[in-house]
């Protein structure tokens, strides 16, 4: 018999208080409950997190890599949008 | 598999190898992913090919929605399921210590090796999938015998010197070829091996400490160390594959950049790092040629006897039976398990909805 398939779920870790949860890697569990429990044993063996999220991977929705250049192209010639594109002499100090 | 079911697997594997003679250890993918080169060319357009090729040179990563053409996405699947299936297959070797282990730091210490070779199975099935690979059909490929996992978990594990060895060797040969892979052009195998290789480190500590213990023991325990160096040395240089010469497969794999060393490459750095560490043990490696070449400055190895390398592949091993069917006994038994759990799943939904 073909071995049945689990749900896949994407992994996210807070490495310690007051960093953001990052994406860890993905795994398979039939419900929540055991997607947390086995992140728990497959992604924190060595004080890797204080907290996980599990989130369903079907649920994720992503840029599609096709649309690179018409998504970020855009943000790349704002050079005004960055604090150095702004002149303030020395005398003022730093600001 | 799954997470639940590893585990459940890896409880059985904890609980029923004490007893039985199931002797063995796990790791890679000893470039037996040939690509033949007519078939990259029939993939896609030149020019798509050309895009890829120059972000490859570029040093950029691939990543799972890219394109990418479809030799190098099978490359990948299978390099990266057979190094998946390695390390699963590999607990079986050290498993089979755990419950005899001679102190409780050793115990404690083995159990955690060998949990964390479980784990490197699980990133590595992950990653297989993201290039659409599901990780039930990798499975049950390995469980019907079409999938192939390291030649050196089909040898056995006789005595506990074996652990101090396989730690040592095996996982020091692991490291070897595992350490480059952490810069293979494919993001999420990238990924996967920079954990992979965070975790190792302890692994081949643990080994070498076990063997120095040995080594500074009574005579028969120094005896007991000779005796599985002799038996684990050549299957270790085996580990990185056939000879430069005689493989067609590293081409394309260092061409997109998944392989970044050649296999005698590889197996040179790991003989003149090992070779020190065996002396410094009072141990002899079992190989008269063996010489330290002045003029190159390194150490010069015997002939490899690569009909046994084809024999263990092809599946006549000392364990290549003992090893599958430990499998095949660890998933049937898992059955209900896995039944069970989608069952209760599924009326957890119901009652929620
Ligand atoms: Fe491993
Ligand atoms: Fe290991």
């Amino acid at each position: 018999m073909a071995t049945p398939r689990f749900p896949l779920w994407e992994v996210f870790i807070r490495s310690r208080t007051g960093l953001a949860h990052r994406h860890v890697g993905s795994l398979h569990a039939v419900d929540a409950t055991s997607a947390l429990d086995a992140a728990r044993d497959l992604f924190t063996r060595r004080n890797e997190g204080v907290s996980i999220w599990v989130v369903p991977s079907a649920s994720l929705v992503a840029s599609d890599p096709g649309d690179k250049a018409m998504m970020f192209d855009p943000a790349s010639d704002k050079i005004y949008r960055h604090p150095t594109f702004y002149e303030v002499p020395d005398e003022v100090g730093h600001m | 598999m799954h997470l639940l079911l590893k585990f459940i697997d890896f409880c059985k594997i904890v609980s029923y190898f004490s007893g039985l003679n199931l002797k063995d250890v796990a790791m890679y993918t000893q470039g037996l992913t040939h690509e033949p080169e007519a078939a990259v060319h029939a993939v896609g357009d030149e020019a798509a090919l050309t895009r890829f090729q120059a972000r490859i040179d570029g040093e950029q990563r691939i990543e799972p929605n890219d394109a990418m053409p479809a030799a190098y996405r099978r490359t990948l699947v299978r390099q990266i399921s057979q190094h998946a299936h390695s390390e699963i297959v590999g607990m079986l070797p050290e498993g089979n210590w755990i419950t005899r282990a001679p102190t409780l730091r050793r115990k404690v210490a083995l159990l955690a090796k060998v949990q964390d070779e479980c784990g490197h199975g699980l990133y590595l099935y992950a990653a297989a999938e993201t290039l659409d690979a599901t990780r039930e059909q990798l499975y049950d490929d390995l469980l019907a015998g079409k999938a192939r996992y390291s030649s050196i978990f089909n040898y056995p594990t006789p005595t506990w010197a074996d652990i101090g060895a396989i730690g040592w060797l095996v996982d020091g040969a692991a490291l070897m070829n595992q350490i480059p892979l952490c810069r293979c052009s494919y993001g999420p195998y990238a990924r996967a091996m920079i954990r992979v290789c965070k975790e190792e480190s302890f692994h081949q500590r643990q080994g070498y400490e076990i063997m120095l213990t040995l080594a500074r023991g009574t005579p028969a325990q120094q005896r007991m160390a000779q005796d599985a160096l002799n038996r684990w040395w050549w299957p270790c240089l085996m580990m990185f594959g056939p000879p430069d010469g005689e493989s067609q497969h590293s081409d394309t794999s260092t061409l997109w950049k998944i392989k970044r060393f050649s296999n005698d490459e590889l197996r040179q750095k790991f003989i003149d790092a090992t070779v020190p560490q065996a002396h410094f043990l009072g141990l002899t490696i079992p190989d008269a040629a063996l010489r330290f070449d002045e003029a190159t400055g390194h150490w010069q190895h015997g002939a490899i006897d690569w009909e046994e390398f084809r024999q263990v592949l092809a599946g006549n091993g000392p364990c290549n039976n003992e090893r599958m069917a430990a499998r095949r006994k660890a998933h049937d038994e898992g059955a209900w398990v896995r039944e069970a759990a989608l069952a209760h799943a599924s009326k957890q939904a119901k009652r929620a909805a």
